[in-house]
């Protein structure tokens, strides 16, 4: 495998061919915030959080997609893209029904996370409050669709992972929403296995243990990478939830 | 089917056409259809039977003649007669007075010496309105499937690839990539199986140009894409057409079919090595299909959702093989240049965008319909000459070019030569072709506003700026629609606007905004219009409020 160099941030770097930037910033603890994004997972490249300038091409491109190449100048971070950031997690806040106060993944929240790294003040967008549903039928877990990012972490977890698909998107645009085999109850589904992986790698409250109260939903996402490594490398290795 | 056997199809039906002492051609597209061709043709050949004239004269359906705006039409083609708003008493009139005493029927006649008809360059149309959409034979008898013949006897795979790249033509689908350079990508591309895809999801308001083609010359694009099979070494081949369109693909199926039978598709094409096959795949109602990955998304029979390019197509395309993508109008170029030598494409149009181009002329003008001409030709010439201007008694006011991507073009651009090139300059794009007219009774900020939320309808909600992005676009611009606005309500759409056009995954996101920025660019006066002024009334309230205290 052929070694690259690239600059990042004007720090020279050398990364393996076929490497994503984001996979050699994240090695080299350069934060790009992200949020569809999820190691163990398929990339595609939807959040838009990871956008950065690359020398000589005119578009943004996202970081997680982009493959490295020799000779590569890239910037993670300048005042348009962290206003694009800024302006990404405001558009977020405004689509959904997001009360941090009331959330049982308060502390706890990807998106909280994000608002705070991007340094989101205020949203100057008007609130959409949809009418959104909740979805309470399965023995174990909710689906709060109020608090839904759309990342589809679930959707691709539970294809790839776990290989059920019981989740997909339906809808079109603002209209898009989560929905369970043929937009049936959670309860319902002949597919679901109640493994618990969608729970885990969901960002916010969307998805959540049935009993959790306020600011009590901690995801653990350890298990992704655990899984991985095994089916991959064939070692079971305990990784510490990050 | 070898290519003698071609020729002495050719000659053959030349020969029964000419027997004929009168062709009647009716167009038998969309546009006339829905306007009653079908009681017109019915009328025709009822009349035909009963003064038993059925040996001298056929009445043929054919492709679009053009000035759609005043439909039904039919062609008398021995005299070239072009008769418009035909109805059924008229038709009868044409068999009794033109026909049988050889008295044109006048109030009815079209005047084709006009600029409409004149200003014309057609090769993409050459066939419309010619020609039985419907009949292999009459598409043969005009040297049809030659260039098919040509590319697999005489021409290898590179050769044709290097006649189009030579030839100059670019992507009519709208942006404007060189076709063979994109031939040529996917030839190199390694892969056990390579796809063709014809893009024929024209879902742009307003635009029919793909329509009009594929339903009155289906042949022409089934050959283009064979060409295109054998020239990157493809055996497949697939026409993603919307559903909204079931003329097109009813008669695509019976082309597919007339095509099979005679060996010019299928296996061992014209008793060569070669095989390539065509199947229909339709759509199922989403405008984002017709961005590339998302239409090849849609065939495997997924949501139809973009993805992150690259890798592009040319080298991941339909099930992870290389893929070549082209549109409609693309394909249709094709067998003229294979048949006339790129030197011949490439007199035409302007230096870097060669050949002709459609357009779908629609909104406030004269001669609503479609047009065919060649690349760098004034706007004021198609707006004014061909266009005849816009409706009785309203000043033309801009040109809105590229549907939902493009922009609009202002009256002080008119002059503009119509090319890739100098679209992109004023904000606007080439597009695929349709061309909506608006006169001084259109408000900007309603048109902004209109395809704003048809981007925003249409956004398949995969990534942020375009989901919610589109959605506080509208909402903005609604509110300044409303007069409800302020200048902080400016700032934040020309923010948002710049923001969902660099940060979107794919075409649509990044194009959606363009009505706006470009309507901002020309007709910013009509937005600061209708803002309310700085909230100085909250500031006199509060005066009064202390005062009154």
């Amino acid at each position: 495998m052929a070694v690259k160099t690239l600059t990042i941030d004007g720090q020279q770097y050398s990364a393996q061919e076929g490497e994503s930037i984001l996979s050699v910033a994240r090695q080299h603890k350069i934060p790009i915030p992200t949020l569809c994004n999820l190691e163990g997972l398929s990339t595609v490249g939807a959040c838009r959080l990871c956008v950065v300038q690359i020398e000589g091409i005119p578009k943004l491109l996202p970081a997680c997609t982009t493959k490295v190449e020799e000779g590569m100048v890239v910037q993670t971070s300048n005042v348009k893209l962290n206003k694009y950031r800024r302006m990404i997690i405001a558009l977020l806040a405004s689509e959904g029904n997001h009360v941090c106060a009331v959330c049982v993944a308060n502390n706890h929240c990807e998106l909280q996370d994000l608002a705070y790294q991007v340094g989101l003040i205020r949203v100057r967008y008007p609130y959409l409050y949809p009418k959104k549903t909740l979805d309470a039928t399965h023995k174990e877990y909710v689906m709060d669709h109020n608090r839904c990012v759309l990342c589809t972490r679930c959707v691709r977890v539970c294809d790839e992972v776990e290989g059920a698909h019981v989740w997909d998107v339906a809808g079109r645009g603002i209209n898009c929403e989560i929905v369970t085999g043929l937009d049936a109850n959670w309860g319902n589904s002949e597919t679901c296995t109640s493994c618990g992986k969608c729970v885990m790698v969901c960002p916010t409250g969307a998805l959540f243990e049935k009993g959790a109260n306020i600011s009590e939903m901690e995801k653990k996402k350890g298990f992704l990478k655990y899984i991985i490594t095994a089916r991959q490398k064939k070692e079971w290795v305990y990784i510490a939830n990050d | 089917m070898t290519l003698e056997d071609l020729q002495e199809l050719s000659e053959k039906e030349q020969q029964r056409q000419s027997e004929k002492k009168h062709r009647i051609l009716y167009c038998s597209a969309a546009g006339c259809v829905s306007c009653g061709s079908n009681k017109v043709s019915d009328a025709l050949r009822t009349k035909i039977k009963e003064h038993a004239l059925e040996k001298e004269c056929e009445v043929i359906g054919t492709g679009c003649l053009g000035l759609c705006g005043e439909g039904p039409l039919v062609k008398v083609q021995s005299d070239n007669t072009l008769y418009q708003n035909v109805d059924v008493r008229t038709a009868e009139q044409i068999i009794e007075l033109h026909i049988l005493n050889n008295k044109k029927v006048e109030q009815y006649v079209s005047d084709t010496t006009k600029p409409f008809f004149a200003s014309q360059t057609k090769i993409v149309l050459e066939n419309c309105g010619m020609i039985n959409s419907e009949s292999i034979d009459e598409y043969i008898a005009v040297r049809g499937y030659e260039a098919l013949a040509k590319a697999i006897n005489d021409m290898q795979p590179a050769e044709v690839i290097e006649e189009i790249r030579k030839s100059g033509l670019r992507g009519r689908g709208g942006a404007g990539y060189s076709t063979g350079l994109k031939w040529g990508i996917v030839s190199k591309a390694q892969g056990e199986q390579k796809y063709i895809v014809c893009n024929a999801d024209e879902g742009d308001p307003g635009a029919f140009m793909d329509r009009s083609v594929l339903e009155g010359d289906p042949h022409r694009v089934l050959e283009g894409m064979a060409i295109a099979g054998h020239a990157i070494g493809a055996s497949q081949g697939y026409i993603y057409c919307r559903a909204e369109y079931p003329l097109a693909i009813e008669r695509l199926k019976l082309a597919i079919k007339q095509a099979e039978k005679m060996g010019l598709l299928g296996n061992r094409i014209l008793e060569s090595q070669f095989n390539f096959r065509i199947d229909i795949r339709i759509g199922a109602g989403a405008f984002v299909c017709g961005e590339e990955t998302a239409l090849l998304q849609s065939i495997e029979g997924k949501r139809g959702n973009p993805k992150p390019r690259p890798p592009y197509p040319s080298e991941k395309g339909l099930w992870g093989m290389p893929t070549l993508i082209n549109n409609v109008e693309t394909f249709a170029n094709i067998a003229p240049i294979i048949r006339n030598g790129s030197e011949w494409f490439s007199n035409i149009g302007t230096e870097k965008s060669k050949g002709t181009k459609v357009f779908a002329l629609a909104g406030n003008i004269r001669n609503t319909g479609l047009i065919e001409v060649p690349m760098g030709i004034p706007l004021r010439t198609i707006i004014f000459d061909i266009g005849g201007g816009t409706t009785e008694g309203t000043e033309f006011k801009a040109a809105q070019t590229g549907g939902p991507s493009g922009g609009c073009i202002p009256k002080e651009h008119l002059d503009l030569p119509v090319d890739y090139e100098s679209l992109a300059k004023v904000g606007s794009i080439m597009g695929s072709g349709g061309m909506i007219v608006m006169d001084s009774t259109s408000k900007m900020v309603e048109v902004a506003k209109f395809f704003m939320q048809f981007c925003m309808d249409e956004s398949c909600g995969k990534c942020i700026p375009c989901r919610v992005g589109t959605r506080h676009i509208y909402g903005l611009l609604d509110k300044i629609s409303k007069k409800k606005a302020t200048q902080d309500d400016m700032v934040l759409l020309e923010e948002l606007c710049m923001m969902v056009k660099e940060t979107s995954l794919c075409g649509l996101g990044q194009s959606a905004p363009n009505p706006v920025l470009s309507t901002l660019r020309f007709f910013r006066n009509e937005y600061e219009e209708l803002l309310q002024p700085v909230e100085t009334f909250i500031a006199s309230d509060i005066a009064v409020a202390d005062f009154e205290k």
